[in-house]
């Protein structure tokens, strides 16, 4: 079973990262190109996914909308990985200190704050837009990576090998870097394809409220938010990018949940 | 015992403390000045600055922060810059659809959540269990908006049970407001659902492989009898905190809900008021949702320390 999430999840990851990445080079339509008299076409030989009320080729728009997904969620994972983890690290370097006690109690703090609705209002607030979308949903991974690596790193730090090389006179900033992070990097791997999903779902979000990516950048949530008026008589406008998020979430998913299968032991003996 | 309370009282003190001046701040530094955006563009800079003086933003920051925050103390949250109206009246009056709404669909997501959860875990390895993990997968992957949008289409649109949005007040009957409430509601629980029956599978599987268990079993009892004696009531603590949370996040969260349904909930108002920049509404609101949040935890906390002697000396 633990394999099968990896190779489903990792099959269906894929095919977006692939999608995304095929974007770059070519897409079936051009997407500026507007052709009322083929609007609102269901799916058929020409256009695979059919068009939009604007007579835009939806396949083209879903491939350029997973660039923008997975752009935004890396970018918003990134900001949270690169803060986050070097104060979980620090934290746990000196735990029970001032230090420790300052970023865990921020963490608490900025745990309490509802993070859609903060979301909402920086992007409100500094403008709509991808970049603010970023920083919105970066904001909320900080304290994610910082608990999980402090968390390993404290139970690393009681370890004989540590212990080893404070003798051999290596400073706290060096074992860190050196034993302690590449030690927890498999439990970070599986936290960020975690974050990296909800990141997905979070920027659909925004979008859909018109506050993540502007037109005429393509996004998902933003063709969902679009649909809306017309689902009744054309569903496929809404169906295809509501699939497209479940796929991409579906599959990090179960690749973290195969990640974690394959890289914990303790989780593989408790599953099995 | 009363140590550990006052010490957390402190600490929820300073972290509400911390989380009005970090709520003040974010919406001080914000570009756009809510006199300049209420007036419009061709607006004299006289009248702006009337508007200004009227409404207290010509005072300095920091009386303007105390004058907040002791104003919230004594329930008074000010006054909306766009509706002339108290905040607390509009609080007051969109919290008893958000307070439901989040109740109703706690209420559904327990429902699915305990016996898929159950059955899952008492399946465990089986056909069962994979088939309420695959649909559970399902469940946290589908934005909860886009769910709304098809219940919609299927519910209110296609079969006309419901309607496809807007709230009917509870002075025209509790069934009917219930009614409009129960699309949103399911919408909300699909995700909280999953996660919750996710929660209590794992809860069960640990308690099921305790000692006491196999004593239990030793001693001659059935299954069902060890499930429902003595390991639910066990595996029920880490399910109950992710209960608590799912309030705090289902009364914040149904923000995009309540913008697909047109319901006049605390979500929609906040969403409202930072686009109509009503920068006291978004403030108080956002306080109090923060407030609810670390409240329950405090009490969460001692809740546990009251039960388990254990937490009160880790802190």
């Amino acid at each position: 079973m633990k394999n099968n999430s990896l190779i489903l999840g990792g099959l269906l990851s894929a095919l977006v990262v692939i999608a995304a990445l095929v974007s770059f080079l070519w897409v079936p339509f051009d997407i500026t190109q507007l052709s009322i008299p083929d609007k609102l076409q269901t799916p058929n030989e020409v256009h695979w996914l059919g068009t939009d009320h604007f007579g835009r080729d939806i396949l083209s728009m879903i491939m350029i909308g997973a660039r923008t997904s997975l752009a935004v969620a890396i970018l918003a994972v990134g900001i949270g990985f690169f803060i986050g983890v070097p104060l979980g690290l620090a934290a746990a370097t000196k735990k029970n200190s001032l230090l420790d006690e300052t970023i865990m109690r921020t963490n608490d703090l900025i745990f309490a704050f509802p993070s859609l609705v903060i979301a909402i209002l920086i992007t409100a607030l500094f403008g709509a837009g991808a970049m603010n979308a970023i920083i919105a949903i970066g904001i909320f991974n900080i304290p994610v990576f910082a608990r999980v690596s402090r968390g390993a790193a404290l139970s690393l730090w009681q370890k004989e090998f540590i212990l080893a090389a404070r003798v051999s006179g290596k400073s706290d900033l060096r074992i860190s870097a050196e034993h302690i992070f590449p030690n927890i990097a498999n439990l970070l791997i599986v936290q960020g394809t975690i974050q990296f999903s909800l990141g997905i779902l979070a920027e659909a979000g925004l979008s859909y409220v018109g506050l993540g990516t502007q037109p005429p950048v393509p996004s998902w949530g933003r063709m969902l938010a679009d649909s809306q008026t017309m689902v009744s008589f054309a569903p496929h406008l809404a169906i295809i990018p509501g699939s497209a998020i479940i796929v991409t979430v579906l599959g990090l998913n179960l690749m973290g949940d195969g990640l974690r299968d394959l890289l914990d032991p303790r989780v593989r003996r408790s599953r099995e | 015992m009363l140590g550990y309370i006052l010490k957390r009282a402190i600490s929820l003190t300073v972290s509400l403390c911390l989380a009005s001046i970090i709520i003040f701040s974010v919406v001080e530094i914000a570009p756009g000045d809510p006199a300049s955006f209420m007036l419009g563009i061709n607006a004299q800079e006289d009248t702006i600055a009337a508007l200004r003086a009227e409404l207290g933003l010509d005072q300095d920051k920091l009386s303007r922060y105390f004058s907040w925050v002791s104003g919230m103390i004594k329930g008074d949250f000010g006054t909306s810059y766009t509706y002339r109206s108290p905040v607390s009246d509009m609080i007051k009056e969109r919290i008893w659809v958000s307070l439901p709404l989040a109740l109703y669909a706690l209420l559904i997501s327990t429902f699915i959540a305990f016996p898929a959860g159950i059955y899952a875990a008492t399946q465990r390895g089986k056909a069962g269990d994979a088939a309420v993990m695959g649909a559970t997968q399902f469940g946290i992957a589908i934005p909860n908006f886009w769910f709304a949008m098809i219940l919609v289409v299927i519910f209110a649109l296609k079969l006309r049970w419901f309607s496809a949005g807007g709230f009917v007040e509870w002075e025209n009957g509790i069934l009917l407001s219930l009614k409009s409430l129960t699309l949103p509601a399911i919408a909300l629980a699909l995700p909280q659902a999953s996660i919750l029956s996710r929660v209590m599978r794992s809860a069960l599987i640990e308690t099921l492989s305790e000692d006491y268990i196999r004593t239990a079993r030793a001693k001659g009892f059935g299954k069902k009898a060890v499930i429902w004696r003595h390991a639910l009531r066990n595996a029920l603590i880490p399910v109950l905190t992710i209960i608590g949370l799912q309030f705090s996040f289902l009364m914040a969260g149904a923000i995009i809900i309540e913008q697909v349904f047109f319901l006049p909930g605390l979500g929609r108002l906040v969403f409202q008021a930072i686009t109509q920049r009503d920068l006291i509404v978004v403030e108080s609101v956002v306080m109090l949702l923060v407030f609810a949040v670390i409240t329950v935890n405090f009490i969460v906390d001692v809740a546990y320390a009251v039960v388990d002697p254990r937490l009160r000396r880790r802190v």
